[in-house]
């Protein structure tokens, strides 16, 4: 079982997205480079959290032009398993490998604190090892999160089980007030319509052991890890 | 050599926070007569090139390809040269 963990000039969660894979899920990984022009054989890549190329323009707006996203392109449109991390979903977005966009946060203030976020759908490569309507305490961090899409696109992702979480109090009720971005919806994650490209704010990279505050985070990893392990027998 | 300008704003049905803070800024400051107020993006960019219409079809391709998001924006803008 490979990963791979993609830096482009300006992200910041690459090595600690590394360091969840290596070090916590005992899983080999390789950091690729944005500007490769080639694209290895893995069971999943990571496109991680941070501020590629400064957020200039839109968050993940020049990224999407880099060398490797056309290989990473054609690698989702093939099935592969792409998981993008807070810019790493905002890349995904801006490479309609998944649906909508994102404006800034709706308090117009950079939010970096701990959320707690409803699962809404077990049933994808990314979600198998979660509970139904479990509730996961994972942090946020980001200036742009606020998700937006038009309400027939909305209406695909609810029907098609594409929202994955959505954010909520501790108990999983989700209302305004769980709402730290303005996020239509509450929405925090969703995947594409063949489920194997999945985007979401929270970072579970950042909660994967109990120093950290929560170890929720690794059951996004162990769900990938089930899939994985399930799609090779 | 053509200049153009690129407005990009964000479309009428989406809220504009920026804007409102801005709004709210300028009404502490006793503007008690501001009906709405939106932020965009300018983008200003010279094209070497003669042919009008080349430039034209060059500055939407890179509006259709970068400069704005179809989801949440709409463009417009003012070619001179």
């Amino acid at each position: 079982m490979k990963y791979a963990v993609v830096t482009f000039p300006g992200s910041n969660c690459d090595w600690d997205t590394y360091y969840a894979v290596k070090d916590v899920m005992k899983e080999e990984v390789d950091m690729l480079w944005h500007g490769d022009n080639e694209l290895g054989k893995y069971d999943c890549i990571i496109l991680p959290g941070g501020f590629s190329y400064g957020d200039y323009l839109r968050a993940g707006a020049i990224a999407k032009f880099s060398p490797l996203m056309k290989e990473i392109i054609n690698y989702a449109n093939a099935g592969g398993l792409i998981i993008g991390i807070c810019n790493g979903f905002q890349i995904l977005l801006e490479t309609n490998l998944l649906p909508g966009a994102m404006l800034q946060n709706k308090n117009v203030h950079f939010i970096c604190k701990q959320v707690y976020v409803k699962l809404n759908n077990s049933n994808t490569p990314f979600t198998n090892a979660i509970n139904k309507n479990d509730v996961l305490n994972i942090p946020i961090a980001h200036m742009d999160g606020n998700y937006y899409c038009d309400i027939k696109t909305y209406k695909e992702l609810e029907e098609n089980g594409q929202i994955l979480f959505k954010y909520s109090d501790s108990n999983g009720n989700i209302s305004d007030n769980a709402n730290p971005n303005g996020s239509l919806a509450n929405i925090a994650g969703i995947c594409n319509a063949k489920k194997n490209v999945f985007g979401l704010m929270p970072h579970p990279e950042r909660a994967v052991e109990k120093i950290l505050g929560s170890e929720d985070g690794k059951k996004i990893f162990l769900s990938i890890r089930n899939h994985i392990l399930q799609s090779k027998n | 050599m053509f200049k153009a300008k690129v407005y990009i704003t964000l479309k009428d049905s989406i809220l504009d926070p920026q804007g409102t803070a801005v709004k709210k800024a300028l009404e502490s400051l006793e503007y008690k007569n501001i009906d709405e107020l939106r932020i965009g993006k300018m983008v200003y960019i010279k094209i070497n090139e003669t042919d009008r219409q080349k430039a034209e079809a060059q500055l939407k391709n890179m509006c259709e390809k970068l400069l704005y998001n179809s989801v949440i924006e709409n463009y417009t803008y003012e070619l001179e040269g």
